[in-house]
C-alpha cells in the first residue's frame, strides 16, 4: 500500500507540465542520438549529460530517464534496419530483425520491438517500484563490509563472467580501478597518481572516460576498417503495422522476455546480454515455425527486445537502492546523479522521496511517450540513419568534444579524451571489453571507501569480511564466479584442443 | 602488426600489453611509496594502490603466459591513412584550445579532418560545415544554456 501511495505521489511530480516537457525532450533526444549507428545507450547518456547541466535535479533526472529509454529504443532501430547493433544487448535483436527487414517486414519488426519494449518496460518498472522499497529495507541493515562484498561481486561478474576472455575483462577492469585511484584521497587528502598535474587532483571524469572509450574509440575503429564492412540501410517496405498473426506470435515472447530480463538485470551481476540470448534461444525452441528462425521470425525480435528493456529497468534496482551500477550505462547515470550531489542508495529514498518516485513515475511516462511518438516518427529516424558516414562520425566527434569542453574546458581534459579514445580503439582491435573499465573507474573508489570504513570499525581486522554472513556469502559467490571460467576452460582442454 | 606466424614465437601484442601492465604497476607502487600522509587508524591511502599494483602484476604475468599460448585475437589490417587523419584532427583540436584559438576553429578542424579520414574528398566544404556547426553549438550553449565554451578571437565577435 505504501508503495502505491508513494508511486501516486511520484506521478503527481512527474505529471507537472514542465516535467512532462523534460521527459519528452529526453525521449526525443535519446532516440535521435541512440538511432545513430555505433551509438548505444551508454554513449547516448554520456553525450547528452552536459545538456542537463543547468536544469534542476528532478527535471534533469526525468530527462535522463527519457534519454535512457529513448537510447535503448533507438538502438533497436539501428539493429533492425542496419544490422549494426550499437551494443551487445542488441545483438540478438539484430539476428532476426535484420532478416525481417530484408524480407520487407521491417515495419512489423520495428513495431514488435517498440510495443514489446513498452510492455516489458512497464512490467519491469512495476517490478522496480515494488522491489525497490523492500530492498531498501534490507539495504539499510547493510554494513560497509556487505557493500564492499557486493561491489566485488559486481566487479567479477561485469568483467570476468560474461566476456569472451576473463583475462581481458579483468585487465580492462583493473585499468579502470587504477584510473579511479587518480586524484585526492577523500579520507585523508593525500594526492595519488597526479604527478603534479593540478587538473588530475579531482580525478578522472567518468563521462570523459566513457565518451573517449565509446565515441572516439568507436570512430577510430570504424575508420580503421572502413574497407571491410560497408553498411547498408534496408528500406522499410510494406505496412508498418503488425498483422493479427504478428500480435498472436508476439505477446508470449514479450512476457517471457520480461521474465528473463528483469530478474537478471536486477541482480548485481547485471548485463543485458545474458537475458537477451536466453530469450532468443528459448523463443527458438518454443516457436511453432522453427524453420522461420534465421530467416526473420518475429518471435526472435519480440523476445530479446523485451528482455533488453526489462533488464534495463532491472539494472535501476541495484543502482537506486544500493548505489551499485552494474552496467556502463548505469555507471554513467550514477555519475550524473553525483553531479547533482545526489548519492543513490537507501538514504536517497528517505531523504528525497519526491525525486526517486518522480523518477520511477517518469519511467512509466517515458515508456508511453516512446510508443506514441516513435512509431509515427519512424520515417525521421530512418532518415537519420542515412547521414553519410563521414559526416556522421565527424558529428559524433564534435559532440564528444563539446561535451568534454562543457564539463571542463581544459587542454588536459581534451588530451585525456583523446588518450582514452586511442586506448578504446586498441582495446576494440584486440577484443578487450571496454565497459568493465568504466565500471572499475566508478566502483573502484567506492569499494575502497567501503573497505576502509569496514576496517576502521573492525580496528583493522580483515576477518570482519568473512565473519558477517552476507558479506561472506557474497565474497564466496564472487570467488566462484571468478574461478569457474578458468576451471571450465581447464576441463575443456582435456576434451579437445581449442585451436 | 608484422606478426609472422612462426612456430614457437611469442605473440607480440600480448607481450607488449604484459610489459605495459607491469610498467603501470611500477608507477602505482612508486607513487604509493612516495606518499607522506598516513592514516592513524584503519588502513591508509596507500593500501589500495598496493592491492591494485599486485593485481596489475598478476595480469601482466598472465599476458606473458597467454603470449606463448594462443596470444591475443589477430586483428584485420588497419587503414592507416584514415587513422592518421582523425588523430591529426584531434591533436589539432587540443592545440587549438591550448593556444586560445577558440571553440569554433577547433570544431572546424575536428569535423574536416574526421570527414577526410572517413574518405570524403571535399576538405573545404567539410570545413565550412564544421565552422557553421561550431558556431551554432557555441551560440546555443552561450545564449540558451549559459555555458561558456572556450573563447578565442572569433568567438568575441558574437558575444
Amino acid at each position: 500500500m505504501e508503495t502505491t501511495l508513494a508511486l501516486m505521489h511520484g506521478f503527481s511530480v512527474a505529471l507537472e507540465p514542465s516535467k512532462l516537457l523534460f521527459c519528452l525532450v529526453g525521449v526525443f533526444l535519446g532516440t535521435a542520438v541512440g538511432v545513430l549507428p555505433g551509438i548505444g545507450p551508454a554513449l547516448t547518456v554520456a553525450l547528452l549529460l552536459p545538456v542537463t547541466f543547468k536544469l534542476d535535479p528532478a527535471g534533469s533526472m526525468i530527462m535522463f530517464a527519457g534519454i535512457y529509454y529513448g537510447g535503448m529504443y533507438g538502438g533497436s532501430t539501428t539493429a533492425i534496419l542496419l544490422n549494426a547493433p550499437g551494443e551487445s544487448a542488441s545483438l540478438a535483436t539484430a539476428l532476426e530483425g535484420s532478416k525481417m527487414a530484408k524480407a520487407g517486414r521491417g515495419g512489423p519488426a520495428l513495431s514488435t520491438a517498440a510495443i514489446g519494449s513498452f510492455v516489458a518496460g512497464t512490467i519491469a518498472t512495476f517490478g522496480l517500484a515494488f522491489l525497490a522499497p523492500w530492498l531498501v529495507e534490507i539495504a539499510v541493515k547493510f554494513g560497509p563490509w556487505d557493500y564492499f562484498a557486493l561491489m566485488i561481486v559486481a566487479f567479477v561478474t561485469v568483467s570476468a563472467t560474461f566476456g569472451d576472455s576473463p583475462l581481458r575483462g579483468l585487465t580492462s577492469l583493473f585499468i579502470g580501478i587504477t584510473l579511479g585511484l587518480i586524484g585526492i584521497d577523500k579520507l585523508t587528502g593525500q594526492a595519488r597518481l597526479t604527478f603534479g598535474v593540478p587538473d588530475l587532483l579531482n580525478g578522472v571524469e567518468v563521462t570523459t572516460l566513457a565518451v573517449g572509450l565509446f565515441a572516439v574509440g568507436e570512430a577510430l575503429y570504424v575508420a580503421s576498417r572502413r574497407a571491410h564492412a560497408p553498411e547498408e540501410i534496408i528500406p522499410i517496405k510494406g505496412s508498418l503495422w503488425m498483422t493479427k498473426q504478428d500480435w498472436k506470435r508476439s505477446w508470449a515472447p514479450w512476457l517471457r522476455g520480461t521474465a528473463f530480463g528483469f530478474p537478471i538485470g536486477a541482480l548485481p551481476a547485471g548485463g543485458a546480454e545474458v537475458p537477451t540470448f536466453l530469450s532468443y534461444s528459448t523463443e527458438r525452441r518454443l516457436c511453432k515455425y522453427p524453420d522461420e528462425f534465421g530467416k526473420g521470425a518475429i518471435e526472435g525480435v519480440a523476445g530479446p527486445e523485451a528482455a533488453n528493456n526489462a533488464s534495463a529497468a532491472g539494472t535501476l534496482v541495484p543502482l537506486l537502492t544500493l548505489g551499485l551500477p552494474t552496467s556502463a550505462t548505469a555507471a554513467i547515470m550514477l555519475a550524473g546523479f553525483q553531479q547533482y550531489g545526489l548519492n543513490p542508495g537507501p538514504l536517497l529514498f528517505a531523504e528525497k522521496p519526491d525525486l526517486v518516485w518522480g523518477l520511477i513515475a517518469s519511467l512509466f511516462i517515458a515508456n508511453v511517450m516512446l510508443v506514441i511518438i516513435n512509431l509515427p516518427l519512424i520515417g525521421i529516424w530512418v532518415r537519420l540513419l542515412a547521414i553519410p558516414q563521414p559526416w556522421l562520425y565527424a558529428g559524433i566527434l564534435v559532440f564528444a568534444t563539446m561535451g568534454t569542453l562543457a564539463v571542463n574546458a581544459s587542454p588536459v581534459e581534451l588530451s585525456m579524451l583523446f588518450v582514452f579514445g586511442y586506448l578504446g580503439y586498441l582495446m576494440r582491435r584486440y577484443d578487450y571489453p571496454v565497459a568493465p573499465m568504466v565500471v572499475g573507474l566508478i566502483l573502484g573508489p567506492m569499494a575502497e571507501a567501503q573497505l576502509r570504513r569496514a576496517l576502521q570499525i573492525s580496528l583493522g581486522d580483515p576477518m570482519i569480511l568473512l565473519e558477517n554472513p552476507i558479506s561472506a556469502t557474497l565474497l564466496g559467490l564472487a570467488f566462484i564466479a571468478l574461478v569457474a571460467p578458468f576451471v571450465m576452460k581447464g576441463l575443456n582442454r582435456f576434451k579437445a584442443a581449442e585451436d | 602488426m608484422t606478426n609472422q606466424k612462426l612456430t614457437g614465437s611469442a605473440d607480440r601484442p600480448a607481450l607488449l600489453v604484459g610489459v605495459l601492465l607491469l610498467i603501470v604497476a611500477a608507477f602505482v607502487a612508486y607513487d604509493a611509496s612516495q606518499q607522506t600522509i598516513t592514516s592513524n587508524y584503519g588502513i591508509g591511502p596507500t593500501a589500495m594502490p598496493y592491492v591494485v599494483c599486485v593485481g596489475l602484476v598478476l595480469l601482466g604475468l598472465a599476458h606473458f603466459f597467454v603470449a606463448f599460448r594462443e596470444g591475443l585475437p589477430k586483428p584485420e589490417p588497419a587503414d592507416r591513412s584514415a587513422l592518421i587523419w582523425i588523430v591529426a584532427g584531434l591533436i589539432g583540436l587540443i592545440a587549438c584550445i591550448a593556444l586560445g584559438g577558440g571553440f569554433i576553429v577547433a570544431i572546424t578542424i575536428v569535423f574536416a579532418c574526421t570527414a577526410r579520414g572517413f574518405g570524403r574528398r571535399a576538405l573545404a566544404v567539410d570545413a565550412l560545415i564544421g565552422f557553421v556547426l561550431g558556431l551554432v553549438i557555441f551560440l546555443v550553449f552561450a545564449k540558451l544554456l549559459t555555458l561558456l565554451l572556450p573563447v578565442g578571437p572569433l568567438e568575441h565577435l558574437f558575444l
